[in-house]
């Protein structure tokens, strides 16, 4: 066996960022998932979009359940922080995280099992909390792990490898989340970088729940012919609705665009997403209408991706909470925790 | 972009850089891999195929193949292929039996070698064992030309020539030394069948300038370092000025230094980065204390009571251009430089005082004869030229190539056949894949920086003129260079069908040179890659439409370290890694073809 890591050689074509890091630093250990495997295309956006918005690694803590799509943590930013949680716990985990130190960029890698079976309850509250990070799920529609059996996300009508056909209703995240009242809502394929990474920066600079649901074909146990989540059919019947670009703070905007076409998002930070229409009859203003849309399209067969809603005026989790501004873990112990006297006096209000 | 052709040689041989840039298209891959397996004996046999003197070039070629060899780009330093070379060939066992040998039966063919040196001997080697009786005449009383004669012994020992010297002329050979040839019409007269001219390019060029022929102590390199070779010359003044800064200026300058000088100044005209001679013997002159002198152009000798004393310089300027040229030249002042000695190394001429210009061998004005840059034939049928005869002075290397093509030449002139219709050149290709991770080559890549010759020190090289300075790498320094070498030879070869375009290798790939992108015309496609065309030179691959996009594989060969991940995080084994073997035809196969062919007729 040869089995080698991928060499660090740093070549005269690799770029800087503004950290003067190459893209090379945003990596992590070698992937063990299958050849071929989506998951390994999404860390690959993941570390782009970290690389682009010149992040330092040590500003970020990457969380996990179980599964193949959680695995996926151990092979991107090997210099920041990292959980992997108990199987569909992930949202607990990083709600404490994020409780802790708002400032540090959260980024969950989920599946479909582990956000969508075991992991449902918890998935809707980190939406509910509108909890401040990245939830990338990487849907393939099949339980890898264990070899193959159907998810909750798989289709009426698909077939598994063996032959067996589903029978039972997908669960959608991105229309649970839109029906939910989700406030970043989004659709990629992993097959499409040019779509997913606008998409990846634009869920880590959102202030909330950035939820990215992303196609991301199981190479192994679901890739054949009459299966809906294989990368033909995606490709075949995947539609951009609408396409986010993501612009920084400190560059203005270069490209012309046609006024009513483009609609510009000012992020927290001053960074700015344009939306551009790819399907005119896509309304991006309106949840009610752009789920319509979604599911008219869904029953069609039709896969409808883009950042399909966003809202940057909802509170988080801290602005509903109305923490302080710094971190908790920064606060004085004597301010964080101001002793029975004052437990007292709390308990005191309530009798 | 159409799909690229890999059919042919063409594209996998350019990949391969150390041996497309090797005039004799030597397979360093392969044999730097034997050396990793400790086949040394293999890997000299295999460098013999081609090269044919392994332990001379090891030590003294010009490495076209070092400049161009992919480690290079994808870091600072190329791989010392040339001391591997001198490795396999210094810890060989006894490769006697595996020699080529002649038959006892003759063709029946005569052929005459003009010039015991590379060129001629390369001819030998591969016409003896095809039945032809070779007649070698050679003016001085040793063989190896300017091999023996201009490169200093403590670069190239004795030993080490006449070793491989007489593995060919050990064949059988008729060697006759001290026979300088002195008409080629008398030559023509004796009834050959074929004739091969390999005399070098002997006459080292003069600078005429005043004073040139007022002293005896302004020697000509070339022929100052034959007579030091030959023991004629044995001492040398404290003071010498080299003129010029090649390759010969390098060994004059080092000789000056063992035949007692203490101050040896090489005197350049032009700035650095103009200078001929190679980066690595610049070096090696400078670790041993000569100094380089640049913008010096000579003006004069100047003689004291009729004795050397010095020389006037001209002080130069350049302006130079943003693509390097000079574009303007100045005089700026003048200088004196005190010496005793001076020895000229600016170039050196093809001389044939000997050949007639009657006979029907045409001569262009630079007195060079006009030879055939395939065949080798010269105007005259069955007179042929190779080495620094045909073509002036390039090194050892192409000299050896001139051979062989020569040789082949002169195998189809003597049995009457088409000197053009020469054999192909073929590609292997066979895949590498042992296992799931498995490869029947070291993919993994060593971040080592290139090994360092360890030398004699500076005390002791001096003693003798014939202690050989480099010592050759240690068991240690081999073992880390050898994983240096990037297997270029191992292909990457894609089958576009079985693409399903799931990224993989391109999130795989360390030097980012894989692409998936919708088809255009080159110049938008180079503007989609992953990363900037570096090397437009490089070859550059583009697939068929894949099959669920149309959109192309597009890969970049320039940075490519050959590592095999792109086919090992291939679903689909669209990619493969496959070793390619490059078989270049030879005298010995082109007559086995001539003879099947007339096998064919005949049946």
């Amino acid at each position: 066996m040869t089995f080698i890591a991928k060499p660090k050689i740093v070549h005269k074509g690799l770029s800087r960022n503004a950290l003067g890091l190459t893209i090379r630093d945003y990596e992590g250990g070698m992937s063990t998932l299958c050849a071929g495997c989506g998951h390994d295309s999404v860390t690959s956006a993941i570390v782009q979009a970290f690389f682009e918005l010149d992040i330092p690694p040590y500003q970020v803590a990457k969380l996990s359940g179980i599964g193949c799509s959680s695995k996926t943590p151990a092979y991107f930013l090997d210099a920041s922080h990292g959980f992997n949680a108990v199987h569909g716990r992930m949202p607990s985990i990083a709600t404490g995280a994020s409780a802790a130190n708002r400032r540090l960029y959260l980024i969950g890698v989920s599946g479909d099992g582990d956000s969508l079976s075991i992991g449902l309850g918890q998935f809707s509250h980190a939406l509910r909390r509108n909890l401040d990070m990245l939830y990338i799920i990487e849907n393939n529609g099949v339980y890898g792990l264990t070899k193959g059996q159907f998810s909750a996300s798989a289709d009426v009508g698909t077939k598994a490898k063996k032959g067996e056909v589903n029978e039972q209703q997908p669960i959608d995240p991105v229309q649970m989340a839109m029906a939910q009242g989700g406030t970043f809502v989004a659709r990629g394929f992993s097959g499409d970088k040019d779509q997913l990474v606008p998409l990846i920066k634009a869920g880590i600079k959102h202030k909330g729940f950035g939820l990215i649901d992303v196609l991301s074909p199981c190479v192994t146990f679901n890739d054949h012919e009459d299966s809906t989540k294989s990368y033909a059919y995606t490709r075949r019947f995947f539609h951009p609705a609408v396409h986010a670009d993501f612009v920084p703070p400190a560059e203005e905007i270069k490209a012309a665009y046609d006024d009513g076409e483009v609609m510009p998002v000012e992020m927290h930070d001053g960074s700015k997403i344009l939306l551009r229409k790819v399907s005119d009859q896509y309304s991006v203003h309106n949840r009610g209408h752009a789920l319509d849309f979604i599911r008219a399209h869904h029953r069609r067969g039709e896969i409808i991706t883009g950042l399909l809603y966003i809202d940057e005026a909802e509170p988080d989790m801290h602005g509903i909470s109305r923490t302080p501004d710094e971190p908790l873990a920064q606060v004085p112990f004597g301010d964080l925790c101001p002793g029975s006297q004052a437990m007292e006096g709390l308990q005191e209000r309530f009798r | 972009m159409e799909p690229t052709k890999t059919e042919g040689t063409e594209y996998f041989h350019q990949v391969v850089d150390c041996q497309w840039g090797c005039p004799a298209h030597t397979d360093v891959p392969e044999y730097i891999r034997l050396i990793a397996l400790g086949r040394f004996s293999d890997a000299y046999m295999l460098n013999r195929k081609s090269n044919v003197f392994p332990g001379i070039l090891g030590r003294v070629c010009d490495r076209p193949c070092e400049p161009v060899c992919r480690r290079g780009r994808v870091e600072d330093k190329p791989v010392a292929i040339c001391r591997l070379k001198r490795v396999a060939a210094d810890n060989r066992g006894d490769i006697t039996s595996r020699l080529p040998v002649a038959p006892k039966q003759k063709n029946g063919k005569r052929i005459a070698l003009v010039g015991a040196g590379c060129a001629s001997l390369t001819v030998v080697n591969d016409l003896m064992p095809l039945g032809y009786e070779c007649v070698i005449y050679e003016a001085l009383d040793k063989t190896g030309g300017l091999m023996r004669t201009n490169i200093p012994a403590f670069r190239l020992p004795a030993s080490v020539l006449d070793e491989e010297i007489d593995y060919i002329v050990d064949m059988g050979a008729d060697l006759r030394l001290n026979t300088p040839v002195n008409s080629m019409r008398e030559l023509l007269g004796e009834g050959y069948d074929a004739i091969f001219v390999g005399s070098g390019a002997p006459k080292g060029k003069n600078l005429n300038i005043p004073g040139r022929n007022d002293s005896d102590r302004i020697h000509v390199g070339i022929q100052w370092l034959e007579s030091v070779a030959f023991g004629h010359t044995e001492s040398i003044g404290k003071k010498v000025l080299i003129i010029g800064v090649g390759n010969t200026a390098m060994d004059c300058c080092r000789t000056s230094l063992r035949l007692g000088a203490d101050d040896v100044k090489v005197m350049a005209r032009k700035p650095r980065g103009f200078f001929k001679a190679s980066d690595w013997e610049l070096e090696d002159a400078e670790e041993e204390r000569v100094e380089i002198v640049v913008n010096h152009s000579p003006r004069e000798f100047v003689l004291r009571d009729g004795k050397l004393v010095g020389m006037n310089f001209d002080l130069m300027d350049y302006d130079i251009d943003g693509n390097g040229r000079i574009v303007n030249t100045r005089v700026v002042g003048e200088k004196f430089f005190p010496c005793d000695d001076v020895v000229l190394a600016i170039g050196q001429d093809n001389a044939f005082p000997w050949i007639e210009r009657d006979l029907g061998i045409e001569f262009d004005r630079w007195e060079v004869p006009v030879v055939d840059p395939v065949t080798f034939e010269s105007k005259l049928p069955g007179v042929f030229f190779g080495g620094d005869a045909a073509f002036g002075p390039k090194n050892i290397i192409w000299a050896v190539e001139h051979g062989h093509q020569a040789a082949i030449s002169i195998d189809k002139y003597c049995r009457g056949g088409c000197l053009t219709e020469r054999l192909p050149r073929g590609v292997n290709l066979q895949s590498a894949k042992m296992g799931i991770h498995e490869w029947s080559y070291s993919n993994d890549f060593d971040p080592a920086a290139r090994r360092i010759m360890p030398h004699v020190d500076l005390k002791r090289r001096f003693k003798k003129l014939d202690i050989e300075v480099e010592l050759g790498f240690t068991a240690e320094q081999v073992i880390t260079e050898v994983e240096r070498c990037l297997n270029c030879d191992i292909q990457t070869v894609f089958t576009d069908n079985l693409c399903i375009e799931c990224d993989a290798c391109i999130d795989i790939c360390p030097v980012d040179c894989l692409t998936i992108a919708p088809n255009a015309d080159e110049d938008t496609l180079k503007q989609n890659l992953k990363a900037p065309v570096l090397e437009p030179s490089q070859p550059f691959f583009v697939s068929g439409p894949l099959k669920h996009t149309a959109r192309v594989m597009v890969k970049d060969e320039n940075l490519c370290v050959h590592c095999g991940l792109c086919a090992e995080r291939c679903p689909t084994a669209a990619w493969d890694m496959q070793k390619s073997t490059l078989n270049i035809p030879y005298a010995l196969d082109e007559a086995a073809e001539e003879m099947a062919r007339c096998q064919r007729k005949a049946g």
